[in-house]
């Protein structure tokens, strides 16, 4: 793209991070078996092939391309993304360089209305959101592959190639990839879909991906500038610099600044994406005395939808292949990497014979309750934001009018709900609330919040395995069920004096035992340990009951 | 079914009206339909409770022919 800036040497997205190799697989009759392919080295494919790594997985990710996400795309991570990438050893370099941020600043015409602060609850180690370029996002993570590769983790990552096609066989799956050298086929027991929400497989498949578009264009700019604007989200509702629509600026690292810019339906996306059309829209937001360079400039147009399901035999759909929203509350790929994390320990049990292959059917429960809700969440705020009809505008209006004088009116006002992660309400497998007294919000299907356990935290020792978290409660080093065991993580109320680990998990109760999944969810939980109680939610937990 | 009053409820219902298009009283069209939309989101946060609000939309809603 004309528009990108040198700063400097090459931008990170410019440079091969797994350029093209040729491998053994691609000799003429090689008849390659993997046991795990996934297609799309994005943020979900990565996160895919580094949890599966981990548990000692063999995985193979094939992308067509072998750079990093072009121009920065997501921008907003939330507390559970980061901590799901704590888990998968990665998290330190993300927050370390992300923004904090907690202020926002809501604009009305040519006024503030009102300003929040997110004011993020205490006794959490993650920060409630970080900003950060999807490319460090992507360049962080495929890192921690090569460090696992590095450490004899079975992980590759293939550049250069693309995936043609995939026949899904009943018992595994046929693909044919295309090189610089030339095609190459490839069978797999398991195919991880992580292509995109344009996803070449789902058309390879014939599958659905249906929804809502948004008529409506957004111009997305990232440049890069040295002004004293404070750290904070800045949301404009018809302001004067653009007349009838809405416009964000939101601060990244290294001096990179998001500005979106709401151009409405009847455009010409090339014309607008011309710098000489760009810079003029831009000098009016910042004012003519800001200096600014062009860092990337792209046109969305956003949509809503997902597929029906998501596992198709032995093809699993994970991220904007799966599932899309609009980006007004960061929800794609914070939800993306909620969707891997709910897959991988599934499909590594179903691998080892150790749970049926209905498990992974509860793969499309739990992750389309939560695509659902996304969707439902993105869409609203995208109605406040672009209102689609006379009176919806109207509306829109006199919440924004009123939220100027009164505070009623602002948590009415729709600028993006920011993500949070769902919980498993209903799911299948979900076992016993047996704690009388315990806090909903760490009942079972809820993900564990965080807290402090002296002067470290709780979530940095849960996870990877099943475990047996006793507050306060005696149970044994370690449970099994067919080959399935839980392991304990014994703590008491008193190891948190700030009073937090007690609020989220005892509430009025005094002692408490939680069975918690590998994905760090609540399985089920009781006031005291019954032995014949958490083996059998155990087996619920795994799709065994 | 929650307890939406339907009975009379407006103390001297005249003067009410009255205050009511008082208040509209030199308002253009979209002048006064931002005014109203104003009113119903002030009206609805002091009722609050979602079971009135849903049973007065449903009440508010034209009788199907
Ligand atoms: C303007 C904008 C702002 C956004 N802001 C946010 C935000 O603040 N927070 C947030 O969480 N999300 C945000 N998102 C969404 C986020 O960017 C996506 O959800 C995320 O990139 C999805 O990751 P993915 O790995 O599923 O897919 P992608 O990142 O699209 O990766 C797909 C990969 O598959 C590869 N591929 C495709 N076809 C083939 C093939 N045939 N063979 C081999 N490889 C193939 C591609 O090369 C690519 O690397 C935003 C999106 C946009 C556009």
């Amino acid at each position: 793209m004309d528009q990108t800036v040198e700063t400097g040497g090459r931008k990170i997205f410019e440079t091969p991070l797994y350029p093209y190799g040729r491998t053994p697989d691609q000799e003429p009759g090689a008849n390659a078996h993997h046991p795990v392919v996934i297609v799309g080295a994005g943020p979900i494919g990565l996160a895919a092939a580094i949890d599966l790594a981990q548990m000692d997985v063999p995985v193979v990710v094939l992308d067509d391309n072998d750079k990093v996400s072009w121009g920065s795309r997501a921008i907003c991570f939330a507390k559970r993304p980061l901590e799901i990438l704590d888990r998968l050893g990665c998290g330190d370099p993300m927050v370390d360089k992300g923004v904090v941020w907690n202020v926002g600043k809501v604009f009305f015409d040519e006024r503030q209305v009102y300003d929040f602060n997110l004011l993020p609850e205490k006794g959490h180690k993650r920060p409630a959101f970080i900003n950060l370029q999807q490319y460090y996002f992507e360049q962080y993570l495929v890192e921690r592959a090569f460090e696992l590769q590095r450490q004899g983790k079975p992980i590759e990552l293939r550049g250069g190639n693309k995936v043609v096609s995939v026949t899904e066989k009943g018992d595994g799956v046929a693909l044919s990839v295309d090189t610089p050298d030339g095609p190459y086929t490839m069978s797999a027991d398991w195919l991880i879909a992580c292509d995109g929400a344009g996803s070449p497989i789902r058309a390879m498949m014939g599958l659905d991906f249906v929804g809502r578009v948004f008529e409506d264009n957004f111009l997305i700019a990232d440049v890069v500038m040295d002004a004293d604007f404070p750290t904070e989200r800045w949301f404009w509702f018809d302001p004067p610099f653009n007349r009838g629509q809405s416009a964000l600026l939101h601060k990244q690292p290294d001096g990179v600044w998001r500005i979106d810019l709401q151009l409405g339906w009847n455009i010409d996306k090339d014309e607008e994406k011309k710098p000489e059309n760009v810079i003029p829209r831009l000098k009016a937001m910042l004012g003519d005395d800001v200096k600014f360079e062009l860092e990337w400039v792209s046109i969305y147009t956003f949509q809503c939808r997902r597929m029906e399901k998501f596992r198709h035999g032995h093809v699993l759909f994970a991220g904007d292949a799966a599932h899309q929203v609009s980006p007004f509350g960061a929800r794609g790929a914070n939800s993306g990497l909620q969707d891997t994390d709910n897959l991988c320990w599934k499909l590594k049990l179903v691998m080892d014979g150790l749970a049926p292959d209905s498990l992974l059917e509860t793969y499309d429960v739990e992750r389309i309750h939560g695509a659902d809700e996304n969707i439902l969440n993105s869409s609203r705020s995208t109605d406040f934001i672009t209102p689609k009809s006379e009176i919806s505008r109207i509306f829109r209006d006199a919440a924004l009018d009123l939220s100027e004088r009164f505070d009623f009116a602002r948590p009415l006002v729709n600028s993006g709900r920011l993500s949070v992660p769902c919980v498993y309400d209903g799911s299948p497998l979900n076992g016993p609330d047996g704690l009388a007294g315990g806090p909903a919000r760490t009942r079972p299907g809820a993900p564990c919040p965080d807290a402090p356990l002296g002067d470290a935290y709780l979530l940095d020792r849960l996870g990877d395995e099943f475990q047996l978290l006793a507050i306060d409660a005696d149970v044994p080093d370690s449970v099994e069920d067919c080959g399935i065991a839980a392991s304990a993580l014994r703590i008491s109320s008193a190891d948190d004096p700030t009073g937090d680990l007690a609020a989220r998990y005892l509430g009025d109760a005094t002692s408490a035992v939680y069975l918690l999944r590998p994905d760090q969810h609540v399985a089920a939980r009781w006031t005291d340990y019954d032995e014949a109680a958490v083996k059998a939610a155990l087996r619920t937990a795994t799709g065994r009951a | 079914m929650a307890d939406l009053k339907t009975a009379p409820n407006i103390a001297a219902p005249d003067d009410f009206y009255a205050d009511l298009l008082a208040a509209h009283e030199g308002l253009t069209k979209a002048e006064s339909d931002a005014f109203n939309a104003r009113l119903i989101l002030i009206l609805s946060n002091h009722v609050g409770d979602r079971e009135i609000l849903r049973a007065a939309l449903a009440a508010a809603a034209a009788p199907k022919k």
